[in-house]
């Protein structure tokens, strides 16, 4: 059947069942591969996107729940969080094997949006659902760190 | 190592993309291979006979630099995460004394012997990534790349400009004539470099002079595309009318397909295709989560007559069998070990038991094949290059040069993607042959597959006898059980030990007179490989708590104790002195409130890496709050990657140490997903800091040196913290308690 989504801001009809996990439509029928899948059971936060500006795992969010809202991938990120976000990711090389980054990107960009100066212990708590096996936590860390820095700096979020 | 002793110098001619897509693994090298140019049978002045011309740029095996004044490095190993994209280039711009802004990087296609592992086999006839080889077996070959390709630039500087050779520089990017002022970029040049001879000797900079290599920061080239989405894997591979399939596969290892019923899942809206392959049953389909669906729909009869029905418990109980027993062949015979342990003022009798481990890279297994009669294209993050293409030409009835491997950046591997018989490659080219090629296939393995299905990190049982004496010497006699890595080998398994079995062990690390170490095989049906530091991520463990147990048994500290066993092994001693020096071992450690401190040191893939572990423990929960790590791997390249291999590596062993198990019942696996294979979150990732050894040798591994200390760091600290030894991974406090305390 035919579902309408919004997706960086542009309506896509799609020719999907409406059980199909979100993540599936976007990779496989919009082309949008930035949003990666890790586990199925939002175990791994992968395949984290925007909903509505909230961070959501779209391996277990079906489309047909989110129809008529606003889905932002990491392709349209594009929030002054998430730009200082992928700023400071290039800048402290955080990225290894880079499978995992756009969620932990998408993670940190919905945490700098609410919270301009997160703690440690914030940080754990917004980020914690978010694996890495490369293991590139000191950076990830540091990283949101001189984002929220450079966001208090520029006056923006 | 000469370059010329390597390979023949071979040209490849080839007009690169913008920069912007420079890096992009899809173009075809092993084509414009065969249009290229061989050096190595053209005498000087015939190059211009080859139908190059300025447009194209100067093309060379390992270095393309482009009129815009793009230099492009062929980067023969896979990227992984462990930052081959940036050392490897690094190499080269430093004897080519580019800009690191100029500098790209391309995968190189499968190709023997230009693009071999010279530390696999000298010759290079096996292409392949592992063993944290990929900078030390590039090191004198691509620093001859980068000066061979300089020396042309300056040569085709000196005719332009009709000056001396002698009093032309070049630094980054730019080539200048001093005393003129003359200047000309790498791409202004590079036309007519390549019309000119290669030269037989270049001279390579005196490591004193290198001001690229060992730079604190340097941006790695990967940064930009996987921070925004861009980095393309095989998972994002898109090709017009491509299916994906998953495949299901018995739940027990050596099961086989006995019978099927495809109906429901045929019927199933999205499947095109069901088919048998030698591993399972395919199940083909327009989209993933269709392909998925249809599977659950799928009814396998398994023939299990050959399979593996044994659970953990039982093979424990043969392995501890086999630990006792005769059936045994000697890796290290030493002195008189039975004289010595008979003599010793303190002896200690433990067993150690390691559990099987999956891999689980965060990209599951995945790659994409398009077939047609007389060609076969694979993409994936391929590790073994060329032992992929011959499996997969095995697979679809082709010769190894109808197979073109398109190697992309991996989500992860940990030696996963190294397997003999290559097997996710074999199921996409099965899979491809048996839907006759009519559609390009994506296969896509879920976790549940990666975790069930895994080639798993040998389940071990070490049985150990050490003594100390008055005099503090070490006697130490160790019988290693577990299953050989190597037997899968295609050239045949090894005569006698299996050397990945007992790798990193005490005879090796330690200098012990009287030593004895010898491995007893076990015959079970659950495949291995190697996982992350191989042999050194079991053996290092038993090492260095036995270690620690004796010096507390001597009375001595663990540092102290250690050095003093370590002196014909100058390298780990510094390394352990530099580590104990910045964690503050020294000065006295606040205990109590369940804190404790502990250390251990290894050499592994020529590197040395020594860690020391602050933990907290509180009832029987271990929290690892502090690591200090020192590390020498030679030259230190890149000193960001290698610190944040170092961050990786510990990361990845204090997952094993902490939870890490892949147990059996009834021959199935019992984890399936990171629920029950749990892993290291950032909440749980310790305070890490990283020191480097300065040096001169050449440099050394770092994908895998940084993992083997860290289980046995904590467990020495929890020993301090509790009075608990833990001999047993994944570490268990409260069952270590109970059986300590009868």
């Amino acid at each position: 059947m035919s579902i309408e989504l919004t997706v960086n801001g542009q309506s896509r009809s799609l020719e999907v069942a409406p059980d199909t996990p979100l993540l599936w439509a976007l990779r496989d029928h919009l082309a949008l591969t930035g949003t990666k899948f890790g586990c199925g059971m939002s175990l791994c936060g992968a395949c984290t996107v925007h909903v509505d500006g909230q961070p959501i795992r779209s391996c277990i969010t079906p489309v047909a729940a989110v129809i008529g809202t606003h889905i932002t991938t990491i392709e349209g990120l594009s929030t002054p969080a998430g730009r200082a976000v992928q700023q400071a990711w290039v800048e402290l090389n955080v990225p290894q094997c880079g499978y995992c980054q756009s969620g932990q990107i998408m993670s940190a960009a919905a945490l700098l949006a609410t919270n301009p100066r997160p703690t440690d212990a914030d940080i754990d708590g917004a980020m914690a659902g978010n694996i890495c096996r490369c293991a590139t936590y000191v950076r990830i860390r540091k990283a949101i760190h001189r984002a929220a820095a450079s966001l208090t700096a520029s006056g923006a979020r | 190592m000469d370059f010329r002793d390597i390979e023949p110098l071979t040209v490849l001619r080839r007009a690169l993309p913008a920069p912007e897509i420079t890096r992009r693994q899809f173009v075809k090298l092993t084509t414009l291979a065969g249009t290229g140019l061989t050096l190595g049978a053209v005498l000087p002045g015939c190059s211009a006979q080859s139908g190059a011309t300025a447009s194209d740029g100067l093309v060379m095996p390992f270095v393309h630099i482009d009129p815009d004044d793009t230099v492009t490095v062929i980067c023969k190993q896979l990227e992984a995460g462990q930052g081959v994209w940036t050392g490897l280039p690094a190499i080269v711009a430093e004897e080519l004394d580019a800009a690191w802004s100029q500098m790209r990087v391309l995968d190189a296609p499968a190709k023997v012997p230009m693009y071999g592992n010279l530390a696999f086999n000298p010759k290079g006839l096996i292409q392949g990534t592992g063993g944290s080889t990929s900078v030390a077996n590039s090191w004198m070959q691509l620093r001859h790349a980068g000066a061979t390709a300089r020396a042309m630039l300056v040569a085709a500087a000196t005719r332009r400009w009709g000056v001396p050779r002698n009093e032309i520089t070049v630094s980054k990017g730019v080539v200048l004539h001093q005393p003129s002022g003359r200047t000309a970029s790498f791409g202004a040049l590079a036309g007519s470099a390549a019309q000119l001879p290669v030269p037989s000797r270049v001279s390579l900079k005196d490591p004193s002079q290198f001001t690229l290599i060992g730079r604190k920061h340097l941006p790695r080239l990967d940064a930009r595309a996987k921070s925004y989405g861009k980095e393309r894997y095989a998972i994002d591979v898109m090709l017009p009318g491509m299916m994906t399939a998953v495949v299901l596969r018995p739940r027990r290892f050596g099961a086989k397909v006995a019978a099927f019923d495809a109906s429901r899942a045929k019927a199933h809206p999205g499947v095109v295709d069901v088919v048998e392959i030698p591993s399972g049953v395919a199940v083909v389909a327009r989209d993933t989560w269709s392909a998925w669906k249809g599977r659950d729909l799928l009814k396998v009869d398994w023939d299990e007559s050959d399979a593996e029905k044994r659970g953990t418990a039982q093979l424990l109980e043969y392995f501890r069998r086999l630990a006792g027993s005769k059936d045994a062949l000697t890796a290290v015979a030493r002195g008189d070990v039975d004289a010595a342990l008979a003599g010793a003022r303190q002896r200690i009798d433990a067993d150690f038991e390691f559990p099987y481990l999956a891999h689980a890279p965060m990209e599951t297994l995945t790659a994409v094949c398009r077939l047609s009669p007389d060609h076969c294209e694979i993409w994936a993050g391929c590790q073994f290059q060329t032992i992929d293409q011959a499996n997969a030409a095995k697979a679809t009835g082709l010769k190894p040069r109808q197979v073109a491997i398109n190697t992309l950046a991996a989500g992860g591997t940990f030696g996963r993607r190294a397997n003999f018989p290559s097997d996710y490659i074999v199921e996409v080219a099965s899979i491809a042959k048996a839907t006759g090629g009519r559609y390009p296939v994506r296969l896509i393995w879920t976790r549940e597959d990666d975790i069930e299905h895994g080639r798993y990190r040998p389940l071990n049982v070490h049985r150990i006898s050490a003594g100390v004496s008055t005099d503090g010497k070490v006697a130490l006699r160790q019988r290693v059980v577990g299953q050989s890595i190597m037997a899968g080998a295609p050239w045949g398994a090894p005569r006698g030990v299996d050397p990945t079995a007992v790798e990193g062990n005490a005879a090796d690390e330690y200098d012990l007179e009287n030593v004895s170490i010898s491995w007893s095989d076990p015959k079970v049906g659950i495949p291995v490989l190697w996982w992350r530091s191989v042999g050194h991520s079991h053996m290092a463990f038993s090492k260095e708590v036995i270690i620690d147990e004796l010096a507390e048994a001597a009375g001595r500290d663990p540092v102290e104790f250690r050095l003093a066993l370590l002196g014909t092994h100058p390298r780990q001693a510094a390394v352990l002195r530099l580590a104990a020096e910045k964690a503050g071992w020294g000065r006295p450690f606040p205990r109590g409130n369940g804190r404790g401190r502990g250390v251990a040191v290894h050499k592994s893939f020529n590197s040395v890496v020594a860690q020391v572990a602050e933990v907290t423990v509180s009832g029987n929960d271990i929290t690892v709050e502090r690591v200090v790590c020192a590390v020498d791997c030679g030259i230190a390249v890149t000193p960001g990657v290698i610190e944040a291999q170092m961050q990786s590596g510990i990361g990845y062993g204090l997952s094993a140490a902490l939870w890490g198990a892949i147990t059996l019942t009834d021959g199935r696996v019992d984890q399936s997903n990171f629920d029950n294979y749990r892993v290291v979150r950032i909440n749980e990732m310790p305070k890490i800091e990283v020191y480097i050894v300065p040096s001169m040798e050449a440099p050394t591994g770092v994908g895998e040196p940084g993992t083997p200390p860290i289980a046995p760091a904590v467990a020495n600290a929890v020993r301090a913290a509790t009075g608990i030894r833990l001999r047993r991974l994944p570490f268990d406090l409260a069952a270590a308690r109970r059986e300590q305390k009868t």
